[in-house]
């Protein structure tokens, strides 16, 4: 009977082929690590604001009159209305915290080399995608960090010679933030970006399963067809699209085997997650900015402005160099050539396992550095903090120059011929 | 060593955080959310001595007394001044044109008061009047320097008299208070007024985030779900990898 | 899925007791979900009972009250009503009041807690529409009956007390709400005697 059914939805539409060609059959390396558990983990905090969102848009109020008020009245007299709020907010957060140490991950094991260069920008496109998001959604509650954090990134646009004082204008759609603002982020914020971040994500997976996974020693699993002897096959039964086209070594099914791990690392981080969710839903005012349960007031500036955490690095930068539109173009670039790392790094060998001391050392101070930037860019100025910042801005800029430059010739150590385990 | 590395870093970022505070150290307000005897003290001396200018909009009354304790109809006879319904807002009749006017800015709506600021800060300034007759309400503040409003309080806590010593900031010699003592000309003791100011910032910081209580008791029993279905899972996964190890 | 031949209970074991623990968490997970559905602290303050001064309500007069966004009438039905009512009681589907259409108290040959004053919810029960008063004028409906309700939207027919006529769409009497005489004059609907 299941069975019959199964074989009339076949006929139909590819339900089978596609579940085992990306799931129970698609070759997987088998040294997945810690750090293979945030591609996952950002599918699941997606579900989870998309959820979340669409319960908070039925008691929301995008006005700027009704706003601040229509989160309280979800805070209190909705029933979980607070619940559905703090998974929505403290998701935001995570859905940071998740896909920082992913692209870090992609850092330090080469993903974005060939042939993952595809793969890595459209990694960086949901990443603008997602700051473009958390930044309009931040609007909504209406709260003074609201107001004045969307106020200040805004005028950041207005640094661009010419056109700069209009095109804020034309964004805010008014003088200043203002109602009208608050309804397009809305729109923005609950349609046309989650849009077009699933759109991104779709193609993020197909270009990943095209190229395959990446692993922890940066060795491809697969090999050209007839290089590999029978009994160093790998022995389990994967899908004949990669198996028709390459020989493949060291792999495991996705499914059951990655699917049962990461339910293990579903299971821990939700932990994490709702811990916060429940205890410290504005975890130290990190998640949460205090001054944000003060209804916006376009006449009153916080005495301390600053982004949700998951900016302040970016920001920090901005900040660092005492010229509006040279700040503007750093912060800028600080994204971009993020973008560009597949054609920085020069160098043969993905994995930091296998690649110079020069390399580990700059990843390591490319690390501090990031996370001196955000503590600077998330606390007041004063002038230590403004030549930490700025030496930091250079250190920033100078992981990818001297990646580029030791890449060229880089000693490294010898890549195995397999993976380890 | 580099995973070590990541989690060490993280755990210091709290530490970091918002190192600047105010120039005023605070005091520990030491409230205790489940002391409903306290909820219930601070939510009567809040509807008798704030209620008149301050409001708390987003809060409604019924709500309120369930939470803390105090029966519906209790709470309808004893802490509904105006008349209001039981399911309305906890709000005033002033108008808020007519409070510009009155204290050069309208009393700011206190429902989130302890969530702007925080629990400590609130207690701090109900301790932190002192009198000052240069200002229009014969008292100044502490932790508010400048206050627009008069020491409403005054009547429980008595004349509260600051000294001030001079001390160097920022190489600034300023003239700071050190010390507050009150004449004891108020309905209370020190210690009595202590725990007024307690209940009043308690009352506030429920108000702040009604859903903190519930919050936590469905979160303890979340964690401990989600522990057990972690213990399953790395069973089964263990189980599972038996094939590739 | 996977090919390996591998010892089997442990596994099955390990998979069913996974799958369902995590579905409890889902269920779980839905709560909040679903009960934000429910009427919220605002609805119900909007929703909370109303008092109702009949003290001017001249007999045979109608008024019309808003309870939980709902008409509630509020009848002074004259002798000569209540009489009607045991005239036609043949042609009703639920004479008795047998479908649990009002609270105990008015499940009596008036439907109400007092003969004279009749409070209902002024919805039909076929689809909602709410029916219209015909006061001396319900003949032409129903014959030899002066008075009585009739719904413009499908025809329904409901007498002096609320009761459905047979033949007609509407399935069952109309509904009577809890409430209760705070004095004479005064009526609260929404809450029961004895619950304040």
């Amino acid at each position: 009977m299941f069975g019959s059914i199964i074989d009339w939805i076949d006929q139909r539409i590819p339900m089978t082929r596609v579940w085992n060609m990306h799931i129970a059959q698609y070759p997987a390396p088998k040294n997945f690590n810690f750090w293979y558990f945030f591609g996952s983990l950002a599918m699941l905090v997606l579900v989870n604001q998309i959820v979340t969102g669409i319960w908070l848009t039925m008691n929301y109020v995008p006005s700027a009159e009704g706003a601040f008020a229509s989160i309280e009245y979800i805070m209190r007299d909705v029933e979980y209305g607070w619940l559905l709020r703090y998974l929505h907010s403290t998701g935001a957060s995570a859905f940071f915290v998740v896909v920082y140490l992913h692209m870090f991950r992609g850092m330090i094991y080469g993903s974005y080399q060939k042939p993952r260069e595809l793969l890595w920008l459209f990694g960086m496109f949901i990443f603008l995608a997602l700051m473009a998001e958390a930044f309009m959604g931040y609007l909504l509650p209406w709260g003074q960090m609201s107001f004045w954090g969307a106020q200040v990134i805004i005028s950041l646009f207005g640094a661009i010679p010419v056109i700069g004082p209009e095109l804020t204008e034309w964004i805010r759609g008014d003088y200043v933030i203002s109602g009208a603002t608050l309804n397009r982020f809305f729109a923005l914020h609950v349609i046309a970006l989650p849009l077009v971040l699933v759109i991104l994500i779709f193609l993020h997976i197909i270009a990943l399963h095209e190229v395959g996974s990446n692993n922890p020693d940066g060795v491809e699993i697969k090999r050209k067809k007839g290089s590999v002897a029978e009994e160093d096959k790998a022995k389990f039964k994967f899908h004949e699209y990669y198996t028709n086209k390459k020989d493949i070594v060291d792999a495991i099914p996705f499914h059951p085997y990655y699917t049962v791990k990461d339910i293990v690392g579903v299971v821990g981080f939700l932990i994490l997650f709702c811990w916060v969710v429940f205890f410290a839903p504005a975890m130290g005012g990190f998640f949460l900015e205090a001054p944000n349960f003060e209804a916006a007031n376009p006449l009153k500036t916080p005495e301390h402005i600053f982004p949700v955490w998951y900016f302040t690095p970016f920001y920090a930068i901005l900040r660092a160099i005492p010229d509006k539109l040279l700040g503007v173009v750093a912060m800028g670039a600080s994204i971009v050539v993020l973008a560009l790392l597949p054609w920085i790094d020069r160098g043969n060998v993905k994995s930091i396992r296998y690649r110079c001391g020069m390399h580990k050392l700059n990843i390591a101070q490319f690390v501090v550095t990031f996370i001196i930037l955000g503590w600077v860019g998330a606390t007041p100025q004063t002038d230590f903090k403004t030549i930490l910042s700025q030496i930091t801005t250079v250190t920033y800029f100078m992981f990818f120059v001297l990646l580029f430059v030791y890449s060229k010739n880089e000693k490294t150590k010898p890549v195995p011929e397999r993976l380890t385990k | 060593m580099m995973k070590k590395l990541i989690i060490g870093l993280f755990a210091l970022l709290p530490s970091l955080t918002m190192a600047a505070g105010p120039s005023v150290p605070l005091l520990e307000a030491n409230n205790d959310l489940t002391d409903k005897a306290s909820l219930q003290r601070g939510a009567q001396l809040f509807m008798n001595y704030c209620l008149g200018c301050h409001q708390m909009q987003y809060q409604r009354y019924e709500r309120t007394f369930r939470d803390i304790g105090i029966p519906t109809k209790m709470g309808q006879e004893q802490l509904i001044f105006d008349g209001s319904k039981v399911g309305g807002h906890i709000l005033n009749a002033i108008e808020t044109d007519d409070a510009a006017k009155w204290f050069g800015a309208a009393p700011p709506d206190l429902t989130l008061v302890d969530r702007v600021r925080g629990t400590n800060w609130v207690y701090t300034y109900l301790k932190s009047f002192y009198v000052d007759e240069s200002r229009p309400f014969g008292v100044n503040n502490t932790v508010f320097p400048s206050v627009g409003m008069p020491h409403v309080l005054q009547e429980l806590q008595g004349v509260p008299t600051a000294r001030f010593e001079e001390v160097e900031e920022h190489g600034v010699k300023i003239q700071k208070v050190v010390e507050i003592t009150t004449d004891g000309s108020g309905e209370m003791s020190d210690d009595e007024y202590d725990q007024a100011a307690r209940d009043i910032t308690n009352f506030l910081a429920y108000v702040g985030e009604p859903s903190r209580l519930e919050s936590e008791a469905i979160g303890y029993k979340v964690i401990a779900f989600l522990i057990v279905l972690f213990i399953l899972a790395f069973l089964l996964k263990k189980e599972y990898w038996r094939d590739v190890h | 899925m996977s090919n390996a031949p591998v010892d089997n209970s442990r596994r099955r074991f390990l998979t069913i007791a996974t799958a369902v623990v995590g579905g409890v968490g889902a269920v779980g997970a839905a709560v909040p979900f679903i009960a934000s559905w429910k009427p919220s602290e605002r609805a119900k303050a909007a929703g909370a009972p109303v008092e109702v001064d009949i003290s001017k309500l001249e007999p045979g007069q109608l008024i019309r009250v808003e309870w939980r966004g709902k008409p509630v009438w509020v009848v002074n039905r004259t002798p000569k009503m209540l009489e009607q009512l045991k005239a036609h009681e043949d042609q009703l589907r639920d004479p008795a009041s047998e479908e649990p259409q009002q609270p105990d108290s008015s499940k009596n040959g008036f439907r109400s807690q007092r003969d004279e004053i009749f409070v209902a919810v002024g919805i039909c029960t076929h689809l909602g529409c709410s029916p219209t008063f015909l006061q001396g004028a319900f003949g032409e409906k129903v014959e030899g009956t002066e008075d009585g309700f009739f719904c413009p939207c499908h025809g329904s027919k409901f007498d002096m007390a609320g009761r459905v006529f047979q033949n007609v769409p509407a399935p069952t009497n109309l509904e009577i709400p809890p409430y209760s005489f705070i004095d004479d004059t005064t009526i609260i609907v929404g809450v029961e005697e004895g619950v304040a």
